[in-house]
């Protein structure tokens, strides 16, 4: 079955990304397929590389990232959504005149269209949220 | 590319959470790529399209107004839950007059919000192909 996933909250307030992190993980080893994992509303700051838990606690966002290179999934994070929330690749900081970025390894920063070809082209799109 | 049934599940009221404004921007680029969306208004959601809102004073913006421009989208299917508005007290009437222009028949206007009981909106929600909820 080929999947895409979205994940609407952010790391640690909530346990939606946990939940998507772990279901990505079973589909995987079932030998499913993830077309796309899209972070929308403050899902996109599972995307920061500044994130620092404490060293007793999981790394959310290096989860996410581990998981996009061993599978090769697509991450992409909502455009709109991350300009809100101050989360940047190179390209747009420098767009926006910023001095800086903090995009994670493995993520993209896309459209809003992203998300609805993933609903289109899997066979079964899920939504992580509150 | 194929077309597919998006059903989009507003189940939050319109301000004091972000995700009523960002749920209609998904809305209109559902309807940008062509496919079949519909709107469920459910629990609070139904406060989303509610007559007479005003934001002054908040500090946000009142989107309210993009609801009305669905219709020429042919975003034309909205179901509203009926139990959801009675246990706020509201009825069709407190609701925003969105209808949408129909061009098989002289662009006639009709109304774009369908009244729906929880178990009538189940039905709706078996024949998706994609629900997205917010």
């Amino acid at each position: 079955m080929k999947y895409s996933i979205m994940v609407n909250e952010g790391p640690y307030t909530h346990q939606a990304s946990d939940t998507a992190l772990a279901f990505c993980k079973a589909a995987l080893e079932a030998e499913h397929e993830i077309f796309r994992v899209f972070f929308y509303h403050d899902g996109v700051n599972n995307g920061t590389r500044y994130t620092v838990p404490p060293q007793d606690d999981r790394n959310i966002q290096k989860e996410w990232s581990k998981l996009a290179e061993a599978h090769d999934i697509d991450m992409v994070i909502c455009i709109a959504a991350a300009q809100r929330r101050g989360i940047m690749d190179a390209d747009e900081a420098k767009r926006q005149g910023l001095d800086g970025d903090n995009i994670a390894p493995g993520f993209r920063i896309s459209g809003l269209g992203q998300l609805i070809e993933g609903g289109i082209i899997a066979d079964c799109q899920l939504v992580f949220g509150d | 590319m194929a077309i597919k049934k998006f059903m989009f599940v507003n189940r939050k009221a319109p301000y004091g959470t972000v995700y009523a404004l960002e749920s209609l921007e998904v809305v209109l680029i559902g309807a940008a790529f062509e496919q079949d969306v519909s709107l469920a208004f459910v629990g609070d959601g139904v406060y989303q399209i509610c007559k007479g809102q005003s934001t002054d004073g908040i500090g946000m913006k009142n989107f309210s107004p993009t609801y009305k421009a669905l219709g020429d989208y042919e975003v034309t299917k909205l179901y509203v839950e009926k139990e959801s508005l009675e246990a706020r007290g509201l009825t069709l009437d407190d609701l925003m007059p969105l209808v949408w222009e129909d061009e098989d028949d002289d662009y006639a206007e009709k109304p774009s919000i369908r009244l729906v009981s929880s178990e009538e909106l189940a039905t709706v929600f078996d024949e998706q192909d994609v629900v997205l909820s917010f």
